[in-house]
């Protein structure tokens, strides 16, 4: 090294002959530690003991009235929306924004569905894709205003909340669509309805659907560049931008892809109900939410997985059916769930703590 | 010879701040270039005006002597200029693998990579993993541990690695030493004389005089969002070079031949 003659360099000398191993430290860390440590590479764990206990608890109690196929897949069938529209959701929580439009996207994609089919009398095949752009142009439009305008999240989804929801009675005239005409005229459109048995349990395709989204999703976000960027952006977009991820276009496809799994949703919703209804769904963006909180994914963006999730939305539909089952007063579900919420977000807290 | 980057008259105001006021710069091939000043004297908002991290309000950016304007760093990038920026523009929540290749993925050969757009993990890992050993950098266990569980002198380890490992064109350090350890240090002053024996020029932000005086071919002084002289290491010793940042002594006029250094 020429330096070493220069007086600035006089005490980096005295590193020579210093080992050069590198320190090691012996972790003498309590179970506590390493379980904090588990949880912060594998945040889905949470939720799923969580959701362990509660079948085991309820088996307990109910014996095989609860812990029975026919009476677990009758679960899954009825988180089948929510985790749908969840799967919307998380993507959304994940870049730290939050989507209240789900909901209303979902109706009015149902909506269109049914109204393309019979007001014009489109086929109805052609009818479900112009329900998916539906979806796909109101996730465009929260997108843009999110990532261009940098509007936040909150207050852009709770005006198309409004503005969709709105869109949606204007342009249904507040008018069903019975399930009998769908039956004669349009079956596809129930098709998630539909249901296969293996044994004792009932598979609709709205619960395949559900898990076959869930499943991709949870691979496109772990194993994708796409999906690493979504988690960039959520956990510091100014670092991500300067990182080199084209954060305003991984925000636009987000909110996009959001649109379309909530116009999917719609097409389940339709199965689900037999007809199209433009007063359903009210309670989708907060049950989506709930189920992306209890499953661990911070609101703060930037972490949690899709599994959890799901997770999430199969505890609140095993408490739910649970305690229903069990004969007590629904308030306690609701009690429960809330509970639940706060305890979820402060385990999320607890488990950030292993960065510090 | 000519730069290899050039900038003139660039402009950068926040507000009623300017942070650039009409600045010039010049980096020339194959040539370690230290930019010293105070603290809020534009350093890092030059080095982002030419990594295309924020765009100027006035003023040019040629690279090879054609003119460049970069809208964001993935285009500068791409014209093969790397930044560690001072901030170190990292991903906490994400690993080490995926900070390092943020915005240039490997994916997986086959129909895995192409169809299904699998990133190629076993890939990216064994890359980051010699390349935080060429910067004796495995104090670091685990190459899939997230970033914030990292010391801030080990994050720093890793983004200097970064930046050296793809840097075709310009390799640009903000402060890339001002969290690490004696020996650590040492070892950045090395990589920066190996990324210019690759022929690859360098531009270096320090407040550490003892090494920007000893890797530096030249030294821009940056006072008050502008280029006060550019001066030889050789020339001047530590306490003139703080003296003309400061203020404290009159800068020397600008030499012709400063711009054109015999490297
Ligand atoms: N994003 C910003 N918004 C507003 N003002 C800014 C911003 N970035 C920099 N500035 C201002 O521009 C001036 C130059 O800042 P800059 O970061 O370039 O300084 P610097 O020379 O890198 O300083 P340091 O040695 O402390 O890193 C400062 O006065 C600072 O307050
Ligand atoms: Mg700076």
């Amino acid at each position: 090294m020429a330096s070493e003659t220069g007086p600035a360099d006089s005490y980096e000398s005295a590193t020579k002959g210093s080992p050069e191993t590198v320190a090691e430290f012996v972790h003498q860390r309590s179970a506590v530690h390493r379980f904090q440590h588990v949880l912060h590479q594998t945040p889905s764990l949470v939720p799923l003991i969580v959701l362990l206990a509660a079948v085991v608890v309820f088996a307990a109690l109910l014996g095989s009235k609860f812990f029975s196929p026919f009476t677990l897949t009758l679960i899954l069938q009825q988180v089948a929306i929510t985790g749908i529209v969840g799967a919307a959701q998380t993507l959304v929580i994940l870049t730290a924004g939050i989507d209240l439009s789900v909901g209303a996207i979902m109706v009015l994609s149902s909506v269109v569905m049914g109204q393309f089919t019979f007001r014009y009398g489109l086929p109805p095949s052609f009818a479900i894709l112009c329900g998916l752009a539906c979806g796909a142009l109101m996730g465009f439009i929260n997108g843009t205003l999110v990532a261009r305008m940098k509007l936040p999240p909150f207050i852009v989804t709770l005006g198309m909340w409004q503005i969709v929801l709105a869109t949606n009675f204007l342009y249904s005239a507040n008018e069903t669509i019975r399930s009998q005409d769908i039956v004669e005229q349009a079956p596809i459109l129930q098709f998630f309805g539909e249901s296969f048995r293996l044994g004792g349990a009932v598979f609709t395709y709205g619960v395949v659907a559900m898990l076959l989204l869930v499943l991709a999703l949870s691979y496109v976000l772990r194993h994708t560049a796409w999906g690493r960027h979504v988690y960039a952006v959520g956990d510091d977009p100014d670092a991500a931008e300067l990182a080199g991820v084209q954060v305003r276009r991984v925000l636009v496809t987000v909110y996009v892809l959001s649109g379309v799994i909530c116009a999917l949703a719609g097409w389940v919703l339709i199965g689900r109900l037999g007809s199209v209804s433009p007063t359903a769904g009210q309670f989708a963006n907060i049950e989506s939410i709930t189920a992306v909180v209890i499953g661990g994914i911070s609101l703060f963006g930037g972490r949690g997985s899709i599994l959890g999730m799901l997770f999430g939305a199969l505890i609140v539909g095993v408490f739910s059916l649970g305690l229903k089952m069990l004969g007590t007063d629904p308030q306690w579900t609701y009690l429960l769930i809330g509970a639940l919420i706060i305890g979820a977000v402060a385990v999320d807290q607890w488990i950030r703590k292993v960065a510090a | 010879m000519e730069p290899i980057l050039k900038a003139k008259n660039l402009v950068k105001r926040y507000g009623r701040v300017v942070a650039l006021d009409r600045c010039d710069f010049d980096l020339m091939p194959g040539e370690i270039l230290a930019v010293i000043g105070d603290n809020g004297a534009g350093k890092s908002t030059l080095i982002k005006a030419i990594s295309g991290a924020v765009v100027p309000d006035a003023g040019d950016v040629w690279l090879d002597g054609r003119k460049v304007s970069f809208h964001s760093p993935l285009e500068a990038r791409g014209a093969g200029i790397e930044t560690v920026y001072q901030t170190l523009a990292m991903s906490p929540a994400l690993s080490i693998a995926d900070n390092m290749f943020m915005g240039r993925e490997l994916r997986k050969p086959g129909i895995m990579g192409s169809l299904f757009r699998q990133l190629d993990r076993p890939a990216m890992e064994k890359f980051a993993r010699d390349k935080l050993t060429e910067l004796g950098l495995m104090t670091i266990q685990n190459i899939n541990q997230a970033v914030e569980t990292l010391s801030g002198g080990q994050r720093q380890g890793v983004a200097v690695a970064r930046a050296a490992a793809f840097g075709s064109k310009v390799v640009i350090l903000d402060e890339p030493t001002a969290a690490l350890g004696v020996k650590e240090s040492r070892r950045v002053l090395d990589l920066i004389r190996d990324v210019r024996a690759r022929g690859i020029p360098i531009i270096l932000i320090s407040h550490n005089m003892p090494h920007v005086f000893e890797v530096a071919d030249r030294i821009h002084i940056h006072r008050l969002g502008r280029r006060l002289c550019v001066i030889r290491p050789q020339d001047y010793t530590m306490s003139d070079a703080v003296a003309f940042m400061t203020g404290a002594k009159e800068a020397p006029e600008m030499a012709p031949e400063m711009s054109e250094p015999a490297v």
